[in-house]
């Protein structure tokens, strides 16, 4: 009892921030509301029986996903009056897309059923006895080895792509080098000079630079 | 040993990508030759390993290699290693010689290849979003181009949503047989299926299809085409389409082998709409990247035509015509990124008014490209339609044969039309020297291309191993 | 109700608790304090001054490059809970294929150190 009032609960909160995240016109409020629908899906996993999902879900999608929404707003600065202009009238289309897709599902459920070998086919079922975490654990760093390092070559290729695409590098400020300033030796810098009275002291142009 | 020579290739190519990016960020100044030859070097090295590796099912059936995989290997070495070639002096040119370019080519090769060998709809995903990630970004390379910023932006968001139909038919495929393996599901997906499974097929080919661009899921490819830098256009029309299309023939004849009166229809009206769009949109086209697009598209909309046919031939003519695909494409694009007057890269049509008079060899590769491309003998691009061709008439399919045809003659003009413009129409284009480079992909492609005639028999022969070894 | 789901009833009991407070707190304050609001007392506060201009300014790009860095390594922290749980069952090959997993974004991390991506200026 409790199970099913929470997850309708939990759904209804879902799918009116969802809602939310469309029509709301400040689109720091729409990020906000994104954040909230993806906390309830994690409580719906949760409810499923998919805990490692559930705090994947909270700690990447709500921790970072979201965050860097927020920045992308933010950093945007997007007219998003200009924006909407267009929803009035793409409205029509729009619906019309999402009526289509809504029958689509409507079928995909409501006809519904898994072949009779389904159960049988199943490569690796869900074992009784221990928690998901443990169970995924068992899985992704032996049998699917290549897909796990795979994984890890997509991430690369992210953080590349990232560096490529957005790292100027730009030296607007002096830089300090330790290192180079330790290394320093009085020989190296330091010349003492006794110049007659009167005569001055003329600066090699090798070493003006370093004024 | 043995056991590891298969994943040989794909081990050079991530451990070698990797070795590359540490000496490309600790070497000064940028050392954007160095990777690149080193990134051609892996690839050749690959490339050779990958001929030699044996029939295995690897990782419990997450990998596969056949004689299949190894000849559509072949063709994204061999296309990735022209794309580097011509990048190597057009990215110093235009600016953008980041030595990451090449890296990001190796780790997308990397990608193609797990596609490629997949035998598993989850390693199918993996490949499909490492080799799509390295294009997006090698799309806006050139990043303060808008128009390049735009491309790529263009080519992500709308591969973000192809990625997810896809995976999301993936998904209803699972949910209704239980499993992910192409084995278990050739055994298990029969005549009566439910609608769950036949939406997720029907996702999964249009995630497939986004990627060869077929039409009507080819929004992007005119505008990334022209946006993207021309050296990463040269690669976007080559491997990922090679790649993608082996993707195509495996998934379909695989795990979805016994549902071809399903699959039929739709594949017969993605080749029909490809081929209608590539003939008749690429008319009215100015700027030869984006000729070079619409072109594609149709292209791709006749090697669909052997897949719809769903027999041996079929296979075997679809893989045959995207081999001369491969060539006749890297070739028009060497041609393409030899145009540059003053140090500007030019890319209108127009611009080649008068090329026979000054640069008659130049003028003559690119004609041999064009008519090529147009289907006309002796030239190997007329056997690649010979084929698909006559493969879908033995299966019965003759609408889509005539509308072949039809759209073929339509498409000669515009072909033909470059041609003219380069050997009638009065004009100095004054190009700038070609590089060797260029001069060696393009001299390579136009040799195969119009000496394919001589020597058919190692493709002819080769796809037809490659397709008996994916049916039977 | 699930075994495993049990375990997240005080979860559940916590989170009720939680949003009472809220609720009380907002309406509560509502319903026992004055409310006078005018237009000065609704305006932006910044030390005493008028408020220099919108907050939604344009940000750095810099900050998004430190965001996207910090979901990459975020999402590898995600793969390390499973292996940590089952790193009793899952023998050498296991260990060494994490270990092979974090190579690679070591390989990453050197790369972005080096080119100075982690440098604010």
């Amino acid at each position: 009892m409790i199970v099913n009032l929470a997850f309708y609960f939990f759904s209804f909160i879902l799918l009116a921030s969802a809602v939310m995240v469309v029509t709301s016109r400040n689109p720091v409020h729409a990020v906000l509301f994104l954040i909230l629908a993806f906390v309830n899906a994690a409580v719906l996993f949760l409810l499923a029986g998919a805990e490692f999902l559930a705090f994947i879900l909270a700690i990447v999608y709500v921790g970072a996903v979201a965050v860097l929404f927020l920045f992308v707003v933010m950093m945007l600065d997007v007219d998003f009056a200009a924006l909407k202009e267009g929803f009035q009238r793409y409205a029509p289309v729009g619906a019309l897309v999402a009526l289509v897709l809504f029958g689509e599902l409507f079928l995909v459920v409501s006809g519904w059923s898994t072949l009779a070998g389904a159960p049988a086919a199943r490569l690796y079922p869900t074992p009784d006895n221990l928690t998901n975490t443990a169970a995924l654990g068992n899985l992704i760093y032996t049998s699917y080895l290549p897909l796990f390092q795979l994984s890890g070559m997509v991430l690369l290729v992210a953080m590349i792509g990232a560096i490529v695409l957005t790292h100027r590098d730009r030296k607007r400020s002096l830089h300090q080098k330790l290192s180079a300033q330790h290394a320093r030796t009085p020989e190296q810098t330091l010349r003492l000079v006794r110049p007659e009275l009167g005569a001055g002291v003329s600066v090699p142009a090798s070493e003006k630079e370093a004024t | 040993m043995t056991s590891l020579l298969p994943i040989l290739p794909a081990l050079l190519l991530g451990l070698g990508a990797m070795a590359l990016l540490i000496v490309g960020v600790l070497a000064k100044p940028e050392p954007a030759g160095f990777t690149t030859w080193g990134a051609i070097v892996l690839l050749v090295a690959a490339a050779l390993v990958s001929c030699a590796a044996p029939d295995t099912l690897l990782f419990h059936g997450l990998l596969k290699t056949s004689l299949f995989t190894r000849f559509a290997d072949a063709l994204v070495y061999t296309a990735a290693v022209a794309a580097l070639l011509l990048a190597l002096d057009y990215n110093r040119k235009e600016g953008i010689a980041r030595f990451e370019y090449p890296i990001l080519v190796l780790l997308g090769v990397l990608g193609m290849v797990v596609m490629i060998s997949a035998a598993d709809l989850m390693t199918l995903y993996i490949g499909f979003e490492l080799q799509s990630l390295a294009l997006y970004i090698a799309a806006a390379l050139a990043r303060d181009s808008v128009r390049s910023t735009e491309a790529g932006l263009k080519y992500f968001v709308l591969g973000a949503l192809a990625s997810g139909l896809l995976v999301y038919g993936i998904s209803l495929v699972y949910g209704f047989t239980g499993t992910t393996s192409f084995a278990a599901l050739a055994g298990l997906l029969g005549a009566n299926i439910g609608y769950g499974a036949v939406i997720g097929l029907v996702f999964v080919i249009v995630g497939l299809a986004f990627k060869i661009s077929a039409a009507p899921f080819h929004m992007w490819t005119p505008d990334v085409y022209e946006g993207a830098p021309t050296s990463v256009t040269a690669l976007f029309g080559t491997a990922p389409k090679a790649a993608a299309m082996a993707l195509f023939l495996s998934v379909m004849t695989g795990p979805f082998g016994h549902l071809l009166a399903q699959w039929q229809m739709i594949i017969e009206i993605l080749a029909i709409i490809s081929m209608a769009l590539g003939a008749l949109a690429a008319i009215g086209q100015t700027n030869i990247k984006r000729l070079m697009a619409y072109s594609s598209i149709g292209h791709m909309g006749y090697a669909l035509m052997g897949l719809a046919a769903g027999t041996e031939a079929g296979i075997q003519a679809t893989l045959i015509y995207v081999a001369i695909y491969v060539v006749m494409s890297f070739g028009a694009f060497a041609c393409i990124i030899a145009m540059r007057r003053r140090g500007q890269a030019v890319e209108k049509i127009s611009d080649l008014a008068g090329l026979a008079a000054q640069r008659p060899g130049f003028a003559f590769a690119m004609a041999l490209f064009m008519w090529a491309m147009a289907g006309i003998p002796p030239l190997s691009g007329f056997f690649g339609k010979l084929y698909v061709f006559s493969a879908a008439l033995n299966a019965g399919l003759v609408t889509l044969v005539i509308i072949g045809i039809i759209t073929s003659v339509i498409s000669a003009f515009y072909y033909l039309r470059v041609i003219k413009v380069m050997y009638f129409d009065a004009g100095a284009p004054d190009f700038d020297a070609v590089p060797a480079s260029v001069n060696f992909v393009m001299a390579v492609g136009a040799a195969v291309t119009a000496l394919f005639i001589l020597l058919p028999a190692p493709l002819i022969t080769a796809a037809s191993a490659a397709a008996k070894a994916l049916m039977g | 109700m699930q075994p495993a789901l049990s375990q997240y009833f005080p979860i559940l009991v916590f989170v009720a608790i939680a949003a009472f407070m809220g609720l009380a707190f907002v309406f509560g304050s509502k319903l026992a304090a004055r409310q006078k609001p005018y237009a000065e007392k609704l305006s932006a506060y910044e030390c005493g001054f008028d408020a220099f201009g919108d907050a939604r300014r344009r940000f750095d790009v810099r900050f998004y490059l430190v965001a996207i860095l910090f979901i990459i390594f975020d999402v590898e922290v995600a793969f390390l809970f499973p292996w940590a749980v089952s790193l009793a069952h899952i023998g050498l090959v296991g260990f060494f294929s994490m270990l092979g997993f974090l190579g690679v974004l070591t390989v990453g991390f050197i790369y972005e150190w080096n080119k100075g991506a982690l440098d604010w200026e």
